[in-house]
């Protein structure tokens, strides 16, 4: 139970440090590295709560697919990031005041006793015990059952998500000279071959158009 | 000292407030205030496994691969209107995105 609270606390600490660093770092390529601390660590929350499935999902679209395209689009756009930077300390007052407010808000929530869990409370679909079945078919006997619905809908978003992202950044570039099947397909012979009736000795008439 | 229901919500809280703090002070750069969105979501993904967990209730986790999904798909059209607006401008200073209004 001891060695179960100081990995909490480890992975609480960093966790929270890398959200400070995300949003205080000076050059962007190093918030995105602490993002991805940051996941690493709240991956490492989810198992100790018993979500383990969702804890690799976690490392594998943050930290592999989300995380890495903002890299590249950190490392690709050439940015002046010190100008960007410039208002920082301005907004620091007022950003720390709003903070501060919410978070002791939300601190002094939990601190009133309304969250209590030892109310009964209808549970929707309990968890089986976790020694019978693995967290990721219990979820998956969830998801794919009672949500199947959201799930197709999640996979809609995800496609809508890419047609878009593809639409907008799609550019046509008039510089380049592209194959273009249909038009290869249409010719016909009367716009391909030139008959022309030369005659002997003459010089050559012919000339492409 | 027991790890309870508080402790994974209190780590959740402050999370949330480091983002909500990000976008004040990250004002003109979108591409922070986009990973602040990020922790964000982070946090509320913690919030919902955490109440999954103790209440021992399936579904909290089935919502907080849903709202992955949607974080995903949220910083790919983010990032791609990103690339589109720097093609279009040479830089992302937010301030100036009104250039929109009609």
């Amino acid at each position: 139970m001891i060695i179960q609270t100081i990995m909490f606390y480890v992975f609480a600490v960093v966790t929270v440090g890398a959200g400070v660093m995300v949003i205080a770092s000076r050059n962007p390529v190093h918030s995105v590295l602490f993002l991805i601390l940051a996941f690493f660590n709240s991956a490492g929350l989810f198992v100790m709560m018993g979500a383990e499935f969702l804890a690799m999902i976690l490392i594998i679209v943050y930290v592999g697919a989300v995380a890495v395209l903002f890299l590249f689009v950190v490392m690709m756009l050439n940015i002046n990031f010190a100008e960007l930077r410039a208002g920082f300390l301005q907004y620091l007052p007022i950003g720390g005041v709003i903070g501060v407010i919410l978070l002791a808000e939300l601190v002094m929530v939990f601190a009133s006793g309304a969250i209590d869990i030892e109310v009964p409370t209808k549970v929707a679909s309990p968890t089986p015990p976790a020694d019978e079945v693995s967290n990721t078919q219990a979820l998956g006997d969830v998801l794919y059952t009672r949500y199947a619905y959201l799930f197709q809908g999640a996979g809609f978003i995800l496609l809508i998500a890419m047609v878009g992202a593809i639409v907008l950044t799609h550019r046509r570039r008039s510089d380049v000279r592209r194959q273009r099947i249909a038009d290869q397909v249409a010719r016909d012979p009367k716009a391909a071959v030139q008959v022309t009736d030369i005659e002997p000795g003459a010089e050559g008439t012919w000339k492409s158009d | 000292m027991e790890i309870g229901l508080t402790h994974y919500l209190t780590v959740a809280a402050v999370l949330f407030t480091l983002g909500v703090v990000g976008i004040f002070l990250n004002r003109k750069n979108v591409i922070i205030i986009l990973m602040a969105i990020e922790l964000m979501l982070l946090a509320v993904n913690i919030n919902l496994v955490a109440f999954s967990t103790f209440l021992n209730d399936m579904v909290g986790q089935v919502f907080a691969m849903l709202v992955l999904t949607v974080a995903a798909a949220e910083a790919a059209i983010g990032l791609a209107i990103l690339v589109v607006y720097f093609r279009n401008r040479g830089s992302i200073a937010v301030e100036d995105v009104n250039v929109m209004k009609g």
